[in-house]
């Protein structure tokens, strides 16, 4: 299976490598990717987070709290949220989307394949 | 790049056993730390890491972030070509009730520093350690161990149980001036009082909100109790309280002074020249403007000579030297931020 048009892949990962909430940070190209293993498939980010260069793809996978109002909170996309070991930047690690400011701030993400073999990012 | 603000870290109370005569090691052992915070052994507020550290900087050796110098050599040192560095002990001999325990807890912080850290490293200065609470005891500590070059600075943390210009800190003015080093006063979030000057807030963020507030009591302090005038020669350096207060302070205390001076008419000079000649500030953690070009009108308001580059390694807000500024910074104050000042203000050598 092949990744977008123009993208090359690259093999990170045996089949059976990364256990499902763990992850592998590769280097590509002179590049640090981080590809992390969902329960429902594969993603990978830049490792280096935008704000101060810090590697974001070291960072604990916690997932999003959110508030309807006072006094009543949300707890779920458990495991999808990568929080920078630094300063705490949280990013969507399915798209690389800051969770605070999704517009302004992001970090590259790679498609990923497996094709029921290795696993493939696309750079 | 120097590096204003680096935190070494005593492993564990065990570390300190062999520079403790008989007397305090029973004591540690058997009565251990009883300090003015309300906390004795963690902090009034969860920090937002553990050991409010960068979550990589755990040494794969096992100990605590900071406490082993090969990894802070891989992480700080080698990786960001420090030139020099200024390490800031927080081990809380400062706080200790018991003055005397306080005082050996001190001494034997510095010893332990001579020995494992400046003895180590050409790169390294570190802090004096003192129990600031016991001005007469903390002088006695700058006269003991001052001389040693590494030592560069007494330190002070910004929650005292007085603002320090009150005439009973006098001492540690007084010895620090004797020995040449200047007083640098360093965030803690410990504190013999209320943790705000209201009162004790909720959560974290209001702590580490509110020392930027600790630290212009103290300089109010300093300044209005005539510390500067009788100490001409002593400099102080405020340590990780942020910066961006600082132009709107001194022109509300300079327009103050001239409606209120008549009660302090001793002052020699406006309040915002004792900042200037006296006080440099270390710019960590960063102020971070929605437009980031906004900083550079922000660092020239406060001073070219002010502001010195500090990093805060390892604690979880880290400032990667290479990024810090998020902007284009003028070349000519960036080389005064991030090296000359500290060169001047420590009398590093090239």
């Amino acid at each position: 299976m092949s990744g977008p048009p123009g993208s090359r892949g690259v093999v990170v990962a045996a089949a059976d490598e990364i256990p499902v909430g763990g992850r592998k940070i590769v280097e590509v190209d002179g590049r640090s990717i981080g590809v992390f293993h969902l329960p429902d498939g594969y993603v990978a980010l830049r490792t280096t987070c935008p704000h101060e260069s810090a590697p974001l793809c070291e960072g604990i996978l916690t997932g999003a709290i959110t508030s309807p109002g006072p006094g009543r909170y949300h707890y779920d996309r458990r495991g999808e949220i990568l929080r920078c070991p630094w300063h705490r930047w949280e990013f969507d690690v399915r798209n690389g989307r800051s969770w605070t400011d999704p517009d302004r701030v992001r970090v590259r993400s790679y498609p990923v394949t497996t094709d029921g073999g290795p696993v493939v990012v696309h750079v | 790049m120097i590096d204003c603000d680096v935190h070494n870290a005593v492993a564990s109370d065990s570390a300190l056993l062999p520079y403790l005569s008989a007397r305090w090691r029973r004591h540690l052992e058997q009565v251990g730390s009883r300090t003015f915070s309300p906390f004795t052994r963690g902090h009034a507020y969860p920090k937002a890491a553990r050991f409010a550290s960068r979550h990589d900087a755990w040494p794969p050796s096992g100990g605590l972030p900071g406490s082993d110098l090969e990894f802070m050599r891989a992480q700080l040192l080698d990786a960001y070509d420090v030139e020099y560095a200024v390490l800031n002990c927080l081990y809380r001999a400062p706080e200790q009730r018991n003055a005397d325990f306080g005082a050996a807890l001190a001494a034997a912080v510095n010893d332990w520093q001579v020995e494992h850290w400046l003895g180590r490293d050409a790169r390294l200065r570190a802090s004096l350690t003192v129990p600031f609470e016991f001005p007469d005891l903390a002088a006695a500590e700058i006269e003991r161990a001052a001389a040693h070059p590494g030592f560069v600075q007494v330190l002070l943390y910004p929650r005292t149980s007085a603002p320090l210009g009150r005439r009973h800190y006098r001492p540690i003015f007084e010895a620090a001036c004797r020995a040449g080093l200047p007083v640098g006063i360093h965030a803690a979030s410990t504190t013999p009082g209320p943790i705000t000057a209201s009162g004790w807030p909720s959560y974290y963020i209001e702590d580490h909100t509110g020392l930027a507030v600790a630290f212009q009591a103290q300089l109010i302090s300093l300044i209005f109790e005539g510390v500067f005038d009788r100490f001409p020669d002593l400099r102080v350096v405020l340590m990780e309280g942020g910066f961006a207060w600082v132009p709107a302070l001194m022109a509300r205390l300079d327009a103050l002074q001239e409606r209120l001076g008549d009660e302090v008419p001793d002052l020699a000079h406006p309040p915002s020249y004792y900042l200037r000649h006296h006080v440099r500030i270390t710019t960590q953690p960063m102020e971070e403007p929605e437009r980031p070009g906004d900083l550079v009108p922000l660092l020239r308001e406060i001073g070219q000579e002010v502001l010195m580059f500090s990093s805060d390694y390892p604690h979880w807000d880290f400032e990667n030297p290479h990024r810090a500024f998020r902007t284009r910074v003028p070349a000519d104050l960036h080389q005064r931020i991030m090296v000359d000042n500290a060169r001047a203000q420590y009398r590093f050598t090239s």
